[in-house]
């Protein structure tokens, strides 16, 4: 009887590892399969640019099956439990699905409920997200309409999906309010529970003038107890207010519930995970790819993408018996959009930080950490990239999975 | 680069932090504290501080969430602790490095 690879999770993460796998696993040995809940393939990326009108839905929703090698099997259906010990997963139907490896790639979403206030008849009203294709949608509704006012951009903890995003949001707020002629009755809030917007020394030296620039108001250090829906306030624990006329908020991102129900994560369901290998810190046969792991990696698509390469390579080796690589850095790279059509991009890993200098070459053409129109044409093209080549785990030019030592300007 | 904390010479960033755990001591962490505006540190204070440096020894995210739910303090408290930034300011002072984002 063939040998069974289950992935659980049919996102970024999940479809890579499946195009990776079925051209490296023996067909006469193995079959895989792929479970999801749901059977449409979201571009993620672009529920940042829903809320502006800038992306149609259209563009952004596929079938999750066109994405995936024909001879794997998709099940649609909602995981129960994960259970290691008899190496299967037991499926809310009553279906189990024995398996001789499994890949875990369940992602992460948000959980409003894990804020006192945030959900209550005020949630999709004046307190919004667009971190789910229901609230992108929502959120696109209210500000074509919304005569103008306090607008806050909140994250609610760390780590989030894309941490980026709510920046970018904020910045792409202000050339959306510009561009209608109304920026003057727009007040713009950036509330953060880190210590800046900017975090990290070259970044935040180079970058902190853009908030100012932009005429963005900076809290910072704040972690919200409560939001108080009656008075239209973010209320810190230490009793700091922020007032709001519409809130656009980041809440608490967890791990997959069935992740919780199979007690295999940590306290917001994030799976422990070896940080160089991704083989699971409590099962050998149990590996952890994207969003799904506890690593202190950024939650988002790159980061996936280098993972899919080290733990293809992991997973061949390991149904060899041979020592498994201590590969992946952390590498991460993303596009991040300042507004007035132009963008940055950054590329880091768990040791460097983001720095200046050419990419993906050494001629370039584009640059870190820097604003250019390139760079934000370069953000958009990426969707294209995305359906036609990262998904099928294809390798992307010039773009290794390791971090490349920074290219002195 | 260098500098003198308490009578020894450790290693820190542009911030501030030190960038060798192992450089840390109780009378470094005074002085931070005082510098951080904490005059004294009291026990909570050292409960929360080697909380903290557990995690980092793991390798674990250091987040407001999962202090707030270690036992050691609530989240109240800890802003009470250290006011006005209480991840920034006690990590400072655990001789650790400050939580932050990609960028």
């Amino acid at each position: 009887m063939s040998k069974h690879l289950l992935i659980l999770g049919g996102g970024t993460a999940g479809t890579m590892m499946a195009n990776h796998l079925q051209k490296r696993l023996p067909k006469v040995d193995w079959r895989i399969s792929v479970v999801d809940r749901s059977d449409k393939h979201l571009y993620q990326p672009g529920f940042l640019f829903l809320p502006f009108g800038i992306y149609e839905e259209k563009t952004i929703i596929r079938q999750t099956v066109d994405f995936l090698p024909k001879n794997v099997e998709f099940v649609q259906a909602e995981v129960d439990k994960i259970e290691p010990e008899t190496h299967s997963v037991a499926l809310q139907d009553g279906r189990k699905l024995a398996y001789d490896l499994l890949i875990v790639a369940t992602g992460c979403h948000t959980a409003p409920e894990e804020t006192p206030g945030m959900l209550g008849p005020k949630w999709r009203d004046n307190i919004h997200d667009f971190y789910t294709l229901d609230g992108a949608r929502a959120l696109r509704e209210k500000l074509a309409a919304w005569p103008g006012g306090r607008l806050v951009i909140h994250i609610n903890e760390m780590p989030i999906k894309c941490p980026v995003a709510p920046l970018e949001f904020s910045f792409l707020s202000d050339t959306f309010f510009r561009k209608k002629g109304m920026r003057d009755k727009v007040n713009l809030t950036y509330v953060t529970p880190l210590s800046g917007a900017f975090t990290k020394p070259k970044a935040s030296k180079k970058l902190s003038h853009l908030l100012g620039d932009k005429g963005i108001e900076l809290v910072t250090d704040f972690t919200a107890e409560k939001i108080d829906q009656e008075r239209n306030l973010l209320v810190c624990y230490d009793g700091r207010e922020v007032p709001y006329d519409l809130l656009v908020t980041t809440p608490t991102n967890m791990g997959d519930a069935a992740i919780q129900r199979s007690a295999l994560g940590d306290d917001l369901n994030f799976m422990p995970t070896h940080k160089h290998t991704l083989q699971s810190l409590q099962h050998p046969d149990v590996f952890v790819i994207g969003d799904a792991t506890n690593l202190l990696a950024s939650k988002a698509g790159s980061v996936a993408h280098f993972e899919s390469e080290t733990l293809a390579d992991n997973i061949m080796r390991y149904l060899k018996g041979e020592p498994l690589k201590e590969e992946f850095d952390g590498h991460s790279n993303c596009f991040i959009e300042s507004g007035n059509g132009k963008a940055l991009l950054i590329d880091f890993s768990y040791e460097h930080e983001p720095h200046e200098g050419p990419f993906p070459f050494s001629f370039g053409p584009m640059r870190l950490l820097e604003e250019s129109r390139i760079n934000h044409w370069g953000k958009h093209a990426f969707r294209w990239v995305y359906w036609n080549i990262l998904l099928k785990a294809w390798p992307l030019p010039g773009i290794s999975r390791n971090k490349k030592a920074p290219i002195n300007p | 680069m260098n500098k003198d904390i308490a009578g020894t010479t450790v290693d820190v960033n542009e911030e501030g932090y030190l960038t060798d755990m192992s450089q840390w001591n109780d009378s470094i962490a005074a002085a931070i504290a005082t510098e951080e505006g904490i005059p004294s540190l009291t026990d909570k204070h050292r409960e929360v501080l080697q909380y903290l440096r557990q995690k980092q020894s793991a390798g674990e995210a250091l987040t407001i969430r999962s202090l707030g739910k270690s036992g050691v303090v609530t989240t109240k408290e800890l802003y009470d602790l250290f006011p006005g930034g209480p991840l920034k300011k006690s990590s400072k002072i655990a001789g650790i490095p400050k939580p932050v984002g990609c960028i």
